[in-house]
């Protein structure tokens, strides 16, 4: 955990001090609807179908156990007892009274956590790899760079009204974790030849409605250099950005109208004005800040523990999550291991407040007493034992938490959909309940292999439909609620956005169309290695499509 | 007349009208009173604005480039920046580079859709003066300026947190 310090900790005590007055100004009818909309959220405030929603950070995905209890105790005391985690390392409360949210907000204040810039057309909680810190092909630790830009970022007085929302990720690895291809900015850690770290910065991909892959904009920005290089592109984003259309207001647009060239030249004539100026990182901040993260006291432990071998030969159940949500680590006998927040028939991403409760001493029990928040929507125990995983599991598969799907077809990632968020055309959960009770046989889902589900109720796109090897967008015609499939999106280094496969389908027919689907990829797959979509980009998509829709009308 | 802020002061009776936000009402002006132009007047007319009795000041819009204003010569008497609504951030931006990249060190002022709740955020761009929206209680909205006791990130008004961190550390050296 990243432990702030007295002035991290008055900022955000300030903050809720500000947020309460200003609360109190909208209820006393001195502050507009219009102007409390932005000051709300950028506290994280929406106002939605039912009630408020309050988004919390999660900053870069990190928990405490401590803040996970705070977590569990909001949840109880002034929601209905749940909370769901979202696709970008937040926690969503649908249910918060507007009047209670200051009080909510000092209550997170005291474990060290806030809904700084949630929201509102800002730069947004800075996300990061799951496995940032233990993953064996690590290139630098993300969280300590996450955490120098989070500061960077927290009330940035020059970008607090940018065009539209900013979103940045940072990955630390060889292999991105992190969709840094799909984020406004993209960064990604790399050593030049001579072993100085610096970044590759991509630019200007994205989601939503208007999908694409970002523009490497550098190839090596050496560290020292990173605020002012952010400062530059936000600058060149703040003032030439589009404000007169919401849909084209992303910087992804500003990318395309300048082309990426173009776009490049501005920031970099730009960035010669800022380059070495105050903003210049130097090395002490860098060890402070890294200085400030506790690290696992590990034992040193045999990376073959002598038990654990015996037990996943004696208890199949067991091998099978373990093959699944057991993730290798670099520490020697430690393994990391994901939590599945994907069971059938609960809402993907949603935990109740018992669970967390109860998770929150299981990562004290079993993992320093630390947790992180994945994309995925999963939840992540970096610093298990070997040795311990098996009782691990036992007490996760009590709790529900066991279900060994991760990187499988039930493991979907889904929006709040139509249930709870007014943009939405149409409802997720039910639709992803629906096809993880049709592939509830285990033995076919992992016959069926490594497959990404990604749903989104609309095409602001909060469930990543593009990048699922199976995409699913709710859309609306004349009111009514269907489903439109695509096939081939990937995450990670290799990102590709999903092809639409042809007209859309009512919400009952969607469980069908992804069976349908997966038929076609069994009968065409060269054996059981070659995944989904290995296949989609090998045959493409016509064949899927005749498949699915010889069976239509 | 909306009231004015001044270096964390209110002002009363402050005499610089603004000219022209309207773009069809480039209204006329007498030679005494002291006038702020819009940046397009400053530019085309430069040699009789530097005659007038009154003083002449500019104001720039969201889109407004500031490196127009020193090619254009010599500074005028006083710098506004129009906020159309406060939700276009552009300004911010425009008062940075005034003063950070031109050099501009006069009154710089922040116009228009001008409330409590960004005061703080300009002050740091950049803006010394905010003529504040009729609505807005000023003496309220002094208390803005005080919201936050640190700053992690460079701006106008100082420098990065790290940097203040480690010269007090060295100072206690």
């Amino acid at each position: 955990m990243y432990i702030y310090d007295e002035i991290d900790q008055r900022l955000v005590d300030e903050r809720v001090a500000q947020f309460r007055d200003q609360t109190r100004r909208f209820l006393a009818g001195s502050l507009s609807e219009d102007e409390f909309r932005a000051l709300r959220l950028r506290n994280g405030l929406y106002i939605q179908k039912h009630a408020p929603m309050l988004r919390v950070a999660i900053p870069y995905g990190l928990l405490s156990s401590t803040q996970l209890r705070k977590l569990a105790h909001i949840a109880r005391r002034y929601d209905r007892g749940y909370g769901h985690f979202s696709t970008r390392q937040n926690i969503q409360y649908n249910w918060p009274r507007l009047k209670d949210v200051p009080e909510i907000l000092a209550e997170l204040a005291s474990v060290q956590m806030h809904a700084i810039q949630t929201s509102g057309n800002c730069v947004r909680n800075i996300t990061t790899d799951h496995f940032a810190g233990v993953a064996p092909d690590e290139i630098v630790d993300p969280f300590v760079w996450a955490e120098v830009m989070r500061q960077w970022s927290t009330f940035h007085p020059e970008f607090g009204f940018l065009p539209r929302k900013f979103k940045i990720a940072i990955n630390g690895s060889v292999e991105d974790r992190a969709a840094v291809l799909v984020h406004d900015i993209g960064i990604h850690a790399v050593r030049n030849d001579a072993g100085e770290l610096g970044f590759r910065v991509i630019v200007g991909g994205g989601l939503g409605r208007t999908p694409i892959i970002g523009h490497v904009i550098r190839d090596f920005l050496p560290w020292q250099h990173l605020l002012t290089y952010l400062d530059a592109i936000l600058r060149t984003y703040n003032r030439h950005g589009r404000r007169d259309n919401k849909y084209k207001a992303r910087i992804k647009i500003l990318v395309k109208d300048l082309t990426p060239a173009g776009f490049t030249r501005q920031v970099e004539a730009e960035w010669t004005h800022l380059k070495d100026g105050p903003g210049t990182l130097v090395q002490e901040e860098i060890d402070r800040i890294e200085a400030r993260f506790t690290r696992a006291p590990y034992a040193t432990l045999h990376d073959v523990d002598a038990g654990y071998g015996p037990r996943l030969h004696a208890e199949p159940a067991l091998a099978r999550w373990a093959s699944r949500n057991a993730h290798a680590r670099k520490v020697p006998g430690y393994a990391a291991v994901s939590l599945s927040l994907k069971k059938t028939g609960v809402p993907p991403g949603d935990a109740t407040a018992d669970q967390m409760d109860a998770v929150a001493r299981l990562a004290e029990d079993y993992s320093f007493g630390e947790l992180r928040v994945t994309h995925e929507q999963n939840l992540v125990f970096a610093d298990v034992a070997k040795r311990d995983l098996h009782d691990l599991w036992l007490e996760l598969k009590a709790l529900g938490l066991a279900t060994p799907n991760i990187g499988l077809l039930t493991n979907i990632i889904a929006c709040p959909g139509g249930d709870f968020c007014s943009l939405a055309n149409a409802v997720s959960i039910p639709v992803a309940q629906a096809i993880q009770a049709r592939f509830d046989d285990l033995d076919y889902l992992y016959d069926i292999g490594e497959l990404d589900l990604n749903i989104s109720g609309c095409m602001n796109s909060c469930g990543h439909h593009h990048v699922g090897h199976i995409g699913i967008l709710g859309v609306d015609k004349n009111g009514e609620e269907w489903y439109q499939i695509s096939i081939g999106g990937s995450q990670g280094s290799q990102a590709s956005l999903g092809k639409v496969i042809g007209p859309s389908f009512a919400r009952d027919e969607v469980p069908g169309v992804i069976a349908r689907l997966i038929e076609h990829y069994l009968h065409r797959r060269d054996s059981e290695n070659e995944r989904f979509i290995d296949v989609v980009r090998r045959v493409g998509i016509e064949p899927f499509k005749a498949h699915v829709y010889a069976y239509a009308d | 007349m909306p009231t004015l802020i001044r270096r964390r002061s209110i002002v009363s009776g402050d005499a610089w009208r603004v000219i022209g936000l309207a773009p069809e009402a480039l209204s006329p002006f007498s030679d005494s009173e002291d006038v702020i132009v819009p940046l397009a007047v400053w530019k085309s007319d430069r040699p009789s604005l530097a005659n007038r009795g009154g003083r002449t000041g500019v104001w720039l819009g969201p889109a407004d480039d500031p490196a127009d204003l020193p090619a254009a010569g010599e500074f005028p008497a006083l710098v506004a920046v129009h906020f159309p609504t406060f939700t276009d951030g552009r300004g911010y931006s425009t008062a940075r580079l005034l003063r950070e990249r031109h050099g501009y060190r006069g009154e710089l002022r922040a116009i228009g859709d001008i409330l409590r709740d960004q005061l703080y955020e300009l002050a740091r761009c950049g803006f010394d003066a905010f003529a504040l929206r009729d609505d807005q209680d000023a003496q309220a909205a002094l208390s803005a300026f005080s919201d936050f006791s640190e700053d992690y990130q460079a701006a106008v008004d100082r420098g990065p947190l790290f940097a203040r961190r480690f010269a007090l550390h060295g100072q206690a050296r």
